[in-house]
């Protein structure tokens, strides 16, 4: 996993609620075997037409944001199922942070194991950071996890909190298997208990 | 001993180990797989040399891409969808672990194989790459979705790195009218808490209207518990779930069963546990419902008129009126002037043998509209061969509609059963999301009674109308 320290970028304003994994990632684009090339079709449905133009009016068309590197999005972002390709698209997009008042719990948990972080923040301070992201190009978003705390264009500086054990493993890009398997002693333990509490399992 | 919640036992009996920081390593009983969230994580899995830690406990069966036509046997898969059922088929041979192929009669939606098979007990931990993971509560399992990288992680290691939820209950007091169904019920709880309400939160069912339900029931209400954010729906095991689970393959028997069943009775809440949030709602009081945008907490009773944006407030407003158009309502209309030209009858949350005996109920001696195209997609293949056996096959075909094999189908149309733009669909599946059932289409979602009313009709139709009329 790509590590996270800082990141200064454009955001997107997407004031939606329930913006859902499929659209983030229409099911059929959910064929692939691999995990990469998905930012082609990352919200596709609202990106592009039937014909394959793309829609003007949607925001990451807009020349301003086609670099965005993070969202700024209306409460309960990533609702729905539980496809990691919702973060692979993402990711692929090139976006590394989303920031929301509130995010759905499995869509929140996949985000830091592909090296997005999901920021939650209260309601105005996403508002004040949307109208800021409203501004394109011109306004740069820091956001900085060693730190906590995102910085809008105009300086303003608003802390966030985020687990400490994720925040860890993303500072240092790690893979949350390697570290698991070297409690394998402990996993072996649990199993020989288990099986005589609960031989049937 | 402090009171527990039955979240709280089973939570307990799994913990691997806890960190300073309440991070857990939290064993899991049961790791089901299927086709589209898991070929990155055996890829994972080569790519560093691993093996999968308990293949005795890991079960995968192909669902979401597998056609439902009766020629998938010579082919019928587009090349995509072949490659990632291949993939699954190699991967679970490779890996050593359960396998029931699109050529075996047990294949089907894996929340409803994994039940049928007794691979779903009381007090286990159920994971799956896939959010309706949450059915498997039914049988007081602590069950939920997970992502791929997830399920790498569950097949290296047989654990998942997991923080304690929060405790909700939702009690449904008394008896449900005649008419109305647990779909109705997990419905009119979203519909209640909105999709956010249950994040972060694992949701205990309880209260006589749940008791009431039989095990076909229960799943469907604890399979929507993801629609309402939550990250796990439970129900405590009784008598009926263990009549439910007795002779399956997979579950214990003799000596074993007796001490399992020793075990299952401890399941349940203790006088006085604490729970965080609490939702009562009247068994009476719950109407058949139907969904009129594009969110499941978009419910509203079928008596209802089609809302307004501006009845909303906040965020709700634009998302309101982007539904509207997406949907093409108009508000105020009545919603059983709504016209469906599609019906769909199946998925992991209405596609078992009584869904299908409901809706088999009130098509019997009747026709679908003219026009209509309605089909019913079985939940397995054991589920189908017994609504043959009982004659409710020849039902659905008499009154014109289509009679598929097991799979998901329209409920997320990866394979070829799609809407096209427009066209509107009175669907038993858990979500009527933009472009979900296909670009552009639309969709109701409803019980399985209601939808046989409606392919009859032509329109969203009050069951309780149609029930008496019967009489
Ligand atoms: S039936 Fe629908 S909700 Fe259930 S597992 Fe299949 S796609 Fe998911």
């Amino acid at each position: 996993m790509e590590k996270f320290t800082k990141l200064t970028g454009v955001a997107a304003p997407m004031p939606l609620v329930n913006i859902d994994t499929d659209m983030i990632i229409p099911k059929q684009f959910l064929k692939t075997i691999k995990r990469s090339g998905l930012g082609a079709n990352l919200f596709d449905e609202m990106r592009f037409n039937l014909d394959g133009t793309e829609i003007a009016d949607f925001v990451l068309n807009k020349p301003a944001y086609r670099r965005a590197e993070i969202i700024v999005a209306g409460e309960n972002f990533g609702c729905g199922s539980s496809r990691e390709h919702a973060p692979w698209a993402l990711l692929d997009f090139g976006i590394r942070a989303v920031i929301a008042t509130s995010f759905a719990d499995i869509f929140y948990n996949n985000c830091f194991k592909n090296g997005i972080l999901p920021i939650v923040m209260p309601e105005d301070v996403v508002n004040a950071l949307m109208e800021d992201a409203q501004r394109g190009a011109n306004a740069r978003i820091t956001v900085d996890l060693e730190e906590q705390t995102v910085t809008a264009s105009d300086g303003q500086t608003y802390p966030f909190e985020v687990d400490a054990f994720k925040r860890h493993c993303m500072m240092n890009g790690l893979d949350d298997i390697g570290l698991t398997m070297e409690k394998a002693a402990s996993i072996d333990s649990y199993e020989a208990k288990a099986s005589t509490l609960r031989p049937w399992v | 001993m402090k009171a527990r919640t039955l979240y709280d036992k089973i939570w307990d009996d799994h913990v691997v180990q806890q960190a300073d920081d309440g991070t857990c390593l939290l064993y899991i009983d049961r790791h089901l797989v299927h086709e589209v969230t898991s070929p990155q994580a055996f890829e994972g899995l080569r790519m560093t040399g691993r093996k999968v830690r308990a293949p005795e406990k890991t079960i995968a069966v192909p669902d979401h891409n597998v056609p439902t036509t009766l020629d998938r046997a010579n082919g019928g898969m587009n090349e995509e969808s072949r490659i990632q059922v291949d993939a699954l088929d190699t991967n679970a041979k490779d890996f050593g672990i359960h396998y029931y192929p699109v050529s075996d009669v047990r294949q089907g939606i894996v929340h409803i194989v994994g039940p049928e098979q007794g691979w779903t007990l009381p007090g286990m931990t159920v994971v799956c790459g896939d959010s309706h993971t949450a059915t498997h509560g039914a049988f007081g399992s602590l069950a939920h979705g997970i992502g791929t990288s997830e399920v790498e992680h569950v097949l290296a290691t047989q654990t998942l790195i997991q923080r304690k939820g929060k405790n909700m209950k939702v009690e449904i007091t008394g008896s449900l009218l005649p008419g109305v169904t647990a779909k109705d019920i997990t419905m009119t709880v979203i519909g209640e808490t909105g999709t956010a309400g249950g994040t972060g939160y694992v949701i205990e069912y309880c209260g006589q209207a749940i008791r009431e339900l039989s095990m076909e029931g229960r799943m469907t209400v604890c399979n929507m518990a993801i629609e309402g954010g939550a990250r796990a729906g439970l129900i405590a095991p009784d008598e009926k779930t263990f009549a439910y689970c007795m002779g399956r393959p997979h579950a214990p028997k003799g000596a074993a069963w007796e001490a399992a069943l020793t075990y299952w009775k401890t399941l349940f809440t203790d006088e006085g546990a604490h729970f965080d949030k609490v939702i009562t709602i009247k068994g009476e009081d719950i109407a058949p419902v139907v969904t009129w945008g594009t969110s499941p907490e978009d419910v509203l009773p079928i008596t209802g008129t089609v809302p307004a944006a501006s009845d909303f407030t906040g965020g709700k407003v634009d998302a309101v009126q982007r539904s509207l158009d997406y949907m093409g309502l108009t508000p105020g209309m009545k919603l059983t002037d709504i016209k469906i030209d599609t019906v769909f009858i199946g998925s992991c949350t209405n596609g078992r043998i009584e869904d299908l005996r409901a809706a088999a109920a009130v098509l019997k001696g009747k026709k679908i509209n003219d026009g209509m195209r309605a089909m019913v997609v079985p939940g397995s293949g054991l589920v189908r061969a017994q609504a043959e056996e009982e004659g409710l096959a020849q039902i659905f075909l008499d009154a014109g509609f289509e009679w598929r094999l097991a799979g998901c189908s329209m409920c997320l149309a990866m394979n070829p059963d799609q809407l096209q733009p427009g066209e509107r669909c009175a669907a038993t599946s858990n979500r009527n999301f933009e472009g979900r059932q296909g670009r552009g289409g639309r969709t109701h979602l409803l019980s399985p009674a209601m939808a046989a009313a409606a392919a009859i009709t032509g329109h969203l139709t009050d069951i309780r109308e149609m029930m008496a009329e019967a009489v």
